[in-house]
């Protein structure tokens, strides 16, 4: 049990590309961070230097309040799940559990009540004796978990531990893996690139990119109120809607537009440019009885296209200055491609952002 | 597995494309090896006037010959000495170069060169270097105190054509090392790390194990290097001297046959070494291909 604490944490590469700048994190005992950002938004190399795989070129990694920056992987008692598992190819289930172990020159009764406990938990006791090439995917993830719970370190790291498993399978792991790391209550930080799996696992959720973070918070309120336009087109499936408007005297109007909606009175301060955000299922199709103003922003599009995914239908369209809108629609719905029509969204479940910093207003 | 086989109609296009390596292994391989074992069963007079047929006498002969015993015992000194030193070195090369991340080219191809080189002029650069009268290396040895003479000394000669032999085929074995180290990927290593095992355990008890089927494919590789590709190096430097200290197998079956004129004798000789690499090559398909994997 521990805590893990960054402070002004820094990384770059002996290239001169400075993987991450600046981090602060503070992850509490016992709880699960999931950091997550697009590919080479540093989160791994992040990851890699609380492991002590990479080095840290500036700030401090502290767990349980002790600075880990010169302690080798071995001496920081974390234990780490890659996203090939990397197994050891050549030794059982068992010997691949019982090796950390064994390094530490663990008497061997205890190795073995350790390894067996582990594989119980995880419903791999059959597997002991195999070779990881024996296992499918899903057992040699187990495998990988069994391997870092066994030696009940203070900090598990996730490297993407689910992405070589297919959609199905990941989905239950998700499900199995939080279980776990509830029971076991050992403060964990995991990267992924999946913004759902991050929605779903995170109790701290830390957004990166460019090597920085762009906003922490749990999931709902990631999701609820975005910091900047970044996080609010990366969280959440579609991604939220993104359109240029202006505001003046309380009033909002859209780029290239007639649309316009009264600011609630919070918000009258505004003035200049801004993008508006609305997320999917905040749009609705207007029907025509409403023509927007006062409480509502009604807003003529352009139909693109439709896709139906089973409980809703996403409808994809254009406004009139180009952004892209996406709607989600409850059941089967179906517009032609090329149809003229209106959306609608309330006043209050609009995000207004800075056109130029991309921050919240 | 996908099936990659061409289906002929005909015999003659197979049997045309088939015909030039076919005609190859006749004549230089099936045609000595039978006048080989032909004439093992065979002796000569010493002129050649008169030959007799005498079964397996010649090879009877052999096995309690103490020459002959000598120079099996000095084969299996040197070629065990070659394959140790050759791919403990080239092992150690490949885990440096796999470390190496700037200049990791121009070290490579530095210590693939060698292996372009002929086994006779490996043999004579490393004679220069060791010549007692001129050798940079022998005048060096001598202020360490070593009187340093391969020409008198059974194990300098052995060492000499021991060190000539490994170094050419250092390359040979880097390569496949080095190729087998990048194979491995480097998240075992680092998963190593973190189980709390330092950089030479994770050696011997991760990147060792994982090198395995290299290694054994490189053993038999090199025994066979060493049984039959260093005639040249020896022919070169000690001619299987002094006495009879550094005549390995294949070079007693020359000289016995072309010096000492003993053409039974050799070609019996030959045949058992022929015998010899067939056992190895079955070793290596029947066993190694198939049951050295983890």
């Amino acid at each position: 049990m521990a805590s893990v604490t960054l402070s002004d944490v820094g990384k770059i590469y002996p290239g001169g590309v400075e993987a991450v700048k600046s981090i602060d994190l503070e992850i509490a005992d016992g709880s699960l961070c999931v950091l997550v950002g697009p590919s080479g938004c540093g989160k791994s190399t992040l990851l890699r230097m609380v492991a002590g795989l990479e080095t840290v070129t500036g700030g401090t990694v502290s767990i349980d309040g002790a600075p880990v920056n010169d302690r080798e992987p071995a001496e920081r008692d974390i234990a780490m799940v890659f996203q090939n598992y990397a197994l050891y190819p050549h030794m059982s289930v068992y010997d691949n559990m019982a090796y950390g172990l064994r390094n530490r020159g663990t008497a061997k009764p205890e190795i073995d009540r350790k390894v067996r406990e582990a594989a119980r938990l995880l419903a791999i006791e059959p597997m002991l004796q195999r070779k990881p090439r024996q296992l499918s995917g899903g057992q040699r993830q187990r495998v990988a978990m069994g391997r870092a719970i066994v030696r009940d370190p203070k900090v598990f790291l996730f490297d993407e531990p689910l992405s070589n498993l297919d959609a199905k399978l990941r989905v239950q792991m998700r499900i199995e893996l939080k279980r776990l790391q509830q029971r076991l209550g050992t403060t964990s930080i995991y990267v992924t690139h999946d913004q759902l799996e991050a929605m779903t696992l995170a109790d701290l959720l830390v957004v990166m990119n460019g090597g920085e973070i762009e906003q922490i918070g749990t999931a709902m309120e990631v999701y609820e109120r975005p910091q900047t336009t970044f996080v609010a087109s990366f969280i959440g499936s579609p991604p939220m809607n993104l359109v240029p408007a202006a505001v003046a005297d309380g009033v909002l109007r859209l780029t290239d537009s007639a649309a316009q909606v009264t600011l609630p009175a919070d918000r009258r301060g505004l003035s200049g440019a801004v993008i508006v955000g609305v997320r999917p299922e905040d749009l609705r199709i207007d029907g025509g009885s409403e023509t927007g103003g006062a409480e509502t922003l009604a807003f003529p599009v352009t139909v693109t296209g439709v896709e139906p995914i089973g409980a809703e239908s996403l409808l994809h369209s254009q406004t009139e200055s180009g952004a892209d809108v996406t709607v989600r629609l409850p059941g089967y719905a179906v517009h032609a491609a090329g149809a003229a029509m209106t959306l609608a969204a309330p006043a209050g479940k609009l995000h207004l952002f800075s056109a130029d910093t991309g921050r919240r207003l | 597995m996908q099936d990659k086989r061409v289906s002929f109609k005909g015999l003659w296009l197979p049997a045309a494309l088939l015909a030039p390596q076919l005609a190859i292994t006749a004549v230089f391989f099936l045609w000595p090896a039978s006048q080989a074992i032909y004439q093992s069963v065979l002796r000569q007079d010493a002129f050649g006037l008169s030959v007799k047929f005498v079964g397996l006498e010649n090879f009877a002969d052999l096995i309690v010959d103490p020459s002959y015993l000598n120079s099996v015992k000095v084969t299996l000194v040197f070629s065990a000495a070659t394959t140790v030193l050759a791919m403990g070195l080239a092992l150690l090369f490949a885990v440096a170069a796999d470390r190496v991340l700037r200049g990791a080219t121009v070290y490579k191809t530095l210590v693939i060169w060698p292996y372009a080189v002929a086994p006779v002029l490996a043999g004579v650069l490393w004679w220069l270097m060791f010549n007692p009268t001129i050798g940079v290396l022998a005048y060096a040895l001598s202020y360490l105190g070593m009187d340093w003479n391969h020409l008198l000394s059974g194990s300098h000669a052995m060492t000499l054509i021991v060190v000539a032999a490994a170094w050419k085929q250092i390359s040979y074995n880097f390569v496949f090392f080095i190729a087998g180290l990048q194979s491995i990927p480097r998240s075992m290593l680092e998963a190593g790390a973190i189980d709390g095992a330092g950089p030479v355990k994770r050696f011997f008890t991760i990147t060792l194990p994982l090198l395995s089927p290299t290694t054994f494919f490189l053993i038999v590789v090199n025994l066979v290097y060493a049984f039959f590709d260093t005639f040249g190096i020896v022919h070169a430097t000690t001619t299987g001297g002094p006495g009879q200290a550094t005549n390995i197998l294949v070079y007693k079956v020359y000289s016995d046959g072309f010096i000492g004129l003993n053409l039974g004798s050799s070609a019996a000789q030959s045949v058992i070494l022929m015998v010899f690499v067939m056992v190895l090559t079955v070793i290596q398909f029947r066993y190694i291909e198939r049951r050295v994997h983890y």
